[in-house]
C-alpha cells in the first residue's frame, strides 16, 4: 500500500520535474552562495548561449551531498564563497582539473589553482563601516581591539567564514598568542551579540547600537545603490566605509570562486560557463550587479566601490592563511567569542 | 522548524481507554508493513550513529572542552527559561478561560491558539525588525519622550537570551495551554466543590487542587514546547544564541567535520530522550486520570467591572505578542512588496512546490501511520508496539541531523540504481530520489510519522473491539471491517493528523535545504535564501503564506476543543 503510494507519488514528482527540458543543453550548479545575486549573470549566459542553468543553494552540506551522489551526481559546477571553502572542495576530491587558455588569460595566476582545480571569480574586501560623523579616516585590523572601541563594535558570528578568514590572516602574521589577545579585545568591544549578517552592522550603526562594524565591501554597494530597498539605503547613508589594513600590509580580500565537479555530466558546458563568468562582460556584471571586485583586469569596479578609496590587497597570499583557519575557528570557541557578555 | 502535534495529545487526554480484549488474527500483513515502516525510520538514525563512531582524532577533545559546556549551558538556560514562560502563560491562560467568564471569552479561548501558526524563525525575524531601535515601537517611544535619534535613547538590544526566552515562550505556550485547558475543563466539579466546601478560596483552588491535578498535562505540553526549542535553528541564529544545534552546524560546516557534528547530535539526543521520557511518564498518569467517567465541568465564575477588563486584557496579551504583532508586521511588509513588485513567478513556483510535496508526504505519512497503528490494534503485543515506538523516533531527531542521516542512504540507493541501469541497459536514470523530490518525501515521512501514528492510535483506541466483532459476525472480512467500520469512524483523527502533518511539512526547513533537487524552492527555503542574502524581497509574502496556511489546523483544533467541551 505504502509502496504503491510512494511509486505513484514519485511518478507525479518525476512528471513535475520533467518540466525542465531534458534534451536542451544545460549546466547544473551546486552553490554555497545564495544564487539570487548572481542570477542576472546566469541569465545573461543563457541568453547568449542557449544553455539552461539550473541551481541549488546548499548552504551547508554541499560536499557531503556531492560525495554521496558520487558518479551519479548531476552537479557540473561547484560554487562557493570564501577561499577556504574552495580549497575544501579540492581536498574532498569532488573537483576535476580544467585546462583552458581562456581562463588562464582572464584570471591572474594568484587567483586560480595551477592545476586548474579551482578558479576565483570575484573579490570581496573585509572592511570597516563607521558612523558617518565619527572622526575616523583610517584604521588597522589590529586596532579593532583597542580599548577605545569598548562596547562600540558590531560584528557577525566569529565562526562565519568571512571572520574565520580574517582571524586566520591575523594569526598568519602575528602568531597564535597575539591573535588570542586581539580576539579577546574584539570580544570585549562587542556592542551586541555576534549574530546576524554583515548588513546588520550598518543597520545597527544607524540604530545607534555601535560606532564601527566589520563587514564586506559589496554589502555597502548593495545598500547604498538602493537595490536593497529604501530601508537599507537609509542604513548605508548612516555609515562611511574605511578600508582597513594590516600593520605594514594591505586590506584582506577574500574570494568567491568555482570548480568543475569531478563527475560533471556536462563538462563542456561547465567549462563554457566558467569561461563566461571570467569574461569581461560577466565580470562587469559582477561589479555592477553585485559590487564585487572583478578578477579580470579588463573589468572595473563599480563607481560606488571605487569611491571608497584605493584598495591595496594584502600581500600575504590566501594559501598562506589557509593553514590557520582551523585554529582560528577553535580560538573562537575557546574564548566564547559568540557568547555575548558585555 | 516544526510544530509538535497537540491534537494527538489532547486526544489522548479524552481517550476512553484501550480496548480490553486481546484479539489474534492469523494474517500478519499489517505487522510486516509496520516493521517495514519502522525500518525506514531507523535507517537515517542508524546512519548518524555510524558516522558518530568514526574517528575524529583530536577534534573531539576540543568539542568536549570548548564547545559542549558552553552550548549545553546555553541550551539548558534557554530550555528552562522558555519552559517557565510557556508553563506560566499557558497554564495561566487556560485557568483564566476555564475558571472565569467574561465578555470576549469565546474569542479569546480559541485565539490563544493562534501563535501555533507562527514558526519560531519567523517570530524572531519579525521581532528583530519590530523592536529594532529603527523600528516602529522604539520610534514611537522616542517621539513620546521627545528624543530625536536612537543615539540619545534606545531600549536594550533584543539579541539576547532573555529576548530569546520571551520570543520562544510567546509562540510555544499554546502547547501548554492546550493540554492544561483540556485538563481544567474536565476536572470534576465535585472535587473543586469539595475543596470549596472545605473553605478554599478561588485563587487557592487553583494552587491547591486544580494545578496539582493538571500537572501531568502541563508536563506533556511543556515537553512538546521544549522539543520545538531544541529543533530550532533559525531563531537562535538570528538572536545570537549558541545552542547545541548551532554547534552542530559550526562543527560540520566551518571545520568540515561531519563525525564531530554527529557526535554533538548524538549527545543532543540525550536531551531529547529525557524530554520524551518525561512526556511519556506524564501521559501515563494522565491517561489514568482521564479514564474516569466524563465529569460535570466546573461552572466558570462571571466577572464584572474592572475585574472583567483585567481578565480580558490578560487573555488578549499573549495573542497580541505571539500572533497579532508578527502577523501585522508580515501583512504590512507583504503589502509593501506586492505594491513594489507584484507576485513574482518564483513565489508562485515555490508555493506550488511546497503544496505538492507536502501533500504527497502527508499521504505517505497517513498511510504509513495507519499501517503502524492498525497493526498494533490487530495484533497487540510487544513487537507491534515496538514498531510503533520506533516509527515515532524520527520526531525526536532534530531536522538538521536527520537530513544528513537520510542523504547518505538515499544517495547510495540512487547511485546503485543508476549504476545498475547504466551497466545493464546503457541508460542513466540520474538521481531517482534526490533528483525528484522523493528524498524530501522520505525525510518528511520519517520526521512526522509520530504525528499520524499518535493521532490514529488514539482515534482507533476509542473504537471498542466489539465493533470489529460485530462487523465480522455480519460477514465482513478484515478488509471490509477496515473500509466500512474503521476508516469512517477514524475520519476525524485522520483529518486532524493529516492537517498537522501537512503544515509541518510546509514549514520544514533544514531537511528541505539539504535534500531538494536542482531549481526547487519551497516557501521556507525561499524565505531562508532571502534572509541569507539580506534582501527579504519575497520573504515577507512567503512568511505570510506559511503563517496563513498554519492557521488551518489551529481552527480545527479550536473546533475539536469546543466539541470536547459540549
Amino acid at each position: 500500500m505504502i509502496k504503491i503510494a510512494k511509486t505513484f507519488g514519485l511518478a507525479t514528482l518525476l512528471a513535475l520535474s520533467a518540466a525542465v527540458p531534458a534534451l536542451a543543453e544545460e549546466v547544473n550548479i551546486y552553490t554555497t552562495r545564495e544564487p539570487g545575486l548572481i542570477q542576472p549573470i546566469l541569465d545573461a549566459f543563457t541568453t547568449e548561449t542557449g544553455i539552461t542553468v539550473n541551481t541549488v543553494f546548499l548552504e551547508n552540506g554541499l560536499i557531503e551531498r556531492v560525495q554521496a551522489e558520487g558518479e551519479s551526481s548531476p552537479a557540473d559546477i561547484l560554487m562557493t564563497v570564501d577561499f577556504g571553502a574552495l580549497i575544501d572542495l579540492v581536498n574532498a576530491g569532488v573537483t576535476q582539473p580544467v585546462e583552458s587558455a581562456v581562463l588562464e588569460g582572464a584570471i591572474p595566476a594568484s587567483l586560480r589553482d595551477p592545476a586548474g582545480n579551482w578558479f576565483a571569480l570575484s573579490g570581496r574586501a573585509r572592511v570597516v563601516y563607521a558612523a558617518k560623523d565619527l572622526d575616523l579616516s583610517a584604521i588597522t585590523y589590529e586596532e579593532l581591539s583597542d580599548e577605545k572601541w569598548r562596547g562600540k563594535l558590531c560584528i557577525r558570528s566569529g565562526q562565519h567564514p568571512y571572520n574565520t578568514a580574517m582571524i586566520a590572516a591575523h594569526m598568519a602574521k602575528h602568531g597564535e598568542a597575539d591573535t588570542r589577545t586581539w580576539l579577546e579585545g574584539l570580544k570585549a568591544n562587542q556592542a551586541r551579540a555576534a549574530a546576524g549578517g554583515d548588513r546588520d552592522g550598518a543597520r545597527d550603526i544607524a540604530a545607534g547600537i555601535c560606532d564601527i562594524a566589520v563587514a564586506n565591501s559589496y554589502y555597502f554597494g548593495l545598500m547604498s545603490s538602493g537595490k536593497g530597498g529604501d530601508e537599507q539605503k537609509a542604513w548605508s547613508d548612516a555609515v562611511k566605509v574605511i578600508l582597513p589594513t594590516f600593520e605594514g600590509g594591505g586590506t584582506l580580500v577574500n574570494v568567491s570562486g568555482a570548480a568543475v565537479a569531478a563527475h560533471a555530466p556536462n563538462r563542456d558546458e561547465a567549462v563554457q560557463l566558467l569561461e563566461y563568468l571570467a569574461s569581461e562582460a560577466a565580470q562587469k556584471l559582477y561589479a555592477e550587479a553585485n559590487f564585487e571586485h572583478p578578477v579580470n583586469a579588463a573589468a572595473e569596479v563599480h563607481p560606488i566601490i571605487a569611491a571608497l578609496g584605493t584598495l591595496t590587497p594584502d600581500s600575504q597570499p590566501l594559501t598562506e592563511v589557509l593553514p590557520f583557519r582551523k585554529r582560528a575557528s577553535e580560538l573562537v570557541d575557546e574564548i566564547s567569542f559568540d557568547t555575548f557578555s558585555n | 522548524m516544526r510544530r509538535a502535534n497537540p491534537a494527538a495529545f489532547s486526544m489522548h487526554t479524552i481517550a476512553a481507554g484501550r480496548p480490553a480484549a486481546r484479539h489474534h488474527i492469523a494474517i500478519s500483513r499489517w505487522a510486516v508493513t509496520a516493521f517495514a515502516v519502522a525500518a525506514f525510520v531507523l535507517v537515517p538514525i542508524a546512519t548518524i550513529a555510524l558516522i558518530a563512531i568514526a574517528d575524529t582524532g583530536t577534534l573531539w577533545s576540543h568539542v568536549l572542552v570548548h564547545v559542549l559546556p558552553q552550548s549545553a549551558w546555553n541550551t539548558l538556560v534557554l530550555l528552562t527559561g522558555t519552559g517557565i514562560v510557556a508553563v506560566a502563560v499557558g497554564t495561566g491562560a487556560a485557568w483564566l478561560v476555564s475558571a472565569y467568564d467574561f465578555r470576549g471569552r469565546g474569542v479569546v479561548e480559541w485565539a490563544l491558539l493562534l501563535p501555533l501558526a507562527v514558526p519560531t524563525y519567523i517570530m524572531a525575524y519579525a521581532y528583530l525588525d519590530i523592536l529594532s531601535p529603527l523600528g516602529p515601537l522604539q520610534g514611537a517611544i522616542r517621539w513620546v519622550l521627545g528624543f530625536d535619534s536612537p543615539r540619545d535613547f534606545r531600549l536594550p538590544d533584543i539579541r539576547s537570551m532573555w529576548a530569546a526566552v520571551l520570543i520562544f515562550g510567546s509562540v510555544l505556550y499554546p502547547y501548554v495551554y492546550l493540554t492544561a485547558r483540556v485538563m481544567f475543563v474536565s476536572q470534576s466539579a465535585n472535587l473543586l466543590e469539595a475543596a470549596r466546601t472545605l473553605g478554599v478560596g478561588r485563587a487557592q483552588l487553583f494552587w491547591r487542587v486544580a494545578l496539582p491535578l493538571a500537572r501531568p498535562a502541563i508536563a506533556v505540553g511543556a515537553a512538546l514546547a521544549l522539543m520545538e526549542v531544541l529543533n530550532d535553528v533559525g531563531a537562535a541564529q538570528f538572536l545570537g544564541i549558541r545552542t547545541l544545534t548551532a554547534s552542530v552546524y559550526t562543527t560540520w560546516v566551518v571545520r568540515a567535520d561531519l563525525a564531530g557534528a554527529a557526535q554533538i547530535a548524538v549527545s543532543m539526543l540525550v536531551f531529547v530522550m529525557a524530554l520524551v521520557l518525561l512526556e511519556r511518564l506524564a501521559r501515563r498518569n494522565q491517561r489514568y486520570a482521564s479514564s474516569a467517567q466524563r465529569p460535570r465541568p466546573m461552572p466558570p465564575q462571571r466577572l464584572r467591572g474592572w475585574r472583567e477588563a483585567i481578565a480580558l486584557g490578560l487573555g488578549v496579551l499573549p495573542v497580541v505578542v505571539g500572533f497579532v504583532g508578527p502577523a501585522t508586521y508580515l501583512v504590512i511588509s507583504a503589502a509593501k512588496r506586492l505594491d513594489f513588485a507584484g507576485l513574482s513567478p518564483a513565489l508562485l513556483r515555490a508555493t506550488l512546490n511546497t503544496v505538492s510535496v507536502s501533500a504527497l508526504a502527508t499521504l505517505v505519512v497517513l498511510l504509513a501511520g495507519f499501517a503502524v497503528a492498525y497493526a498494533a490494534r490487530l495484533q497487540p503485543g510487544r513487537a507491534t508496539g515496538l514498531a510503533a515506538r520506533v516509527a515515532t523516533l524520527g520526531y525526536a531527531v532534530p531536522g538538521t541531523v536527520l537530513a544528513i542521516g537520510i542523504l547518505i542512504p538515499v544517495a547510495a540507493f540512487d547511485r546503485s540504481v543508476d549504476g545498475f541501469m547504466r551497466s545493464s541497459f546503457g541508460w542513466s536514470t540520474g538521481l531517482l530520489l534526490l533528483g525528484s523530490g522523493g528524498a524530501l518525501v522520505y525525510a518528511y515521512a520519517a520526521r512526522f510519522l509520530a504525528i499520524s501514528v499518535g493521532g490514529i492510535e488514539s482515534g482507533l483506541s476509542r473504537l471498542p473491539l466489539s465493533y470489529d466483532q460485530a462487523a465480522r459476525t455480519l460477514g465482513q472480512g478484515p478488509g471490509g471491517t477496515l473500509v466500512h467500520v474503521h476508516l469512517p469512524l477514524t475520519r476525524t483523527a485522520l483529518t486532524a493528523a493529516g492537517l498537522l502533518v501537512f503544515v509541518d511539512c510546509m514549514k520544514e526547513l533544514p531537511a528541505t535545504l539539504l535534500l531538494r533537487p536542482l531549481n526547487f524552492e519551497s516557501l521556507a527555503t525561499l524565505l531562508y535564501g532571502e534572509a541569507v542574502r539580506g534582501t527579504y524581497e519575497d520573504a515577507a509574502i512567503a512568511a505570510l503564506l506559511i503563517v496563513a496556511i498554519g492557521i488551518l489546523p489551529v481552527i480545527l483544533l479550536a473546533r475539536t476543543g469546543r466539541l470536547s467541551r459540549d
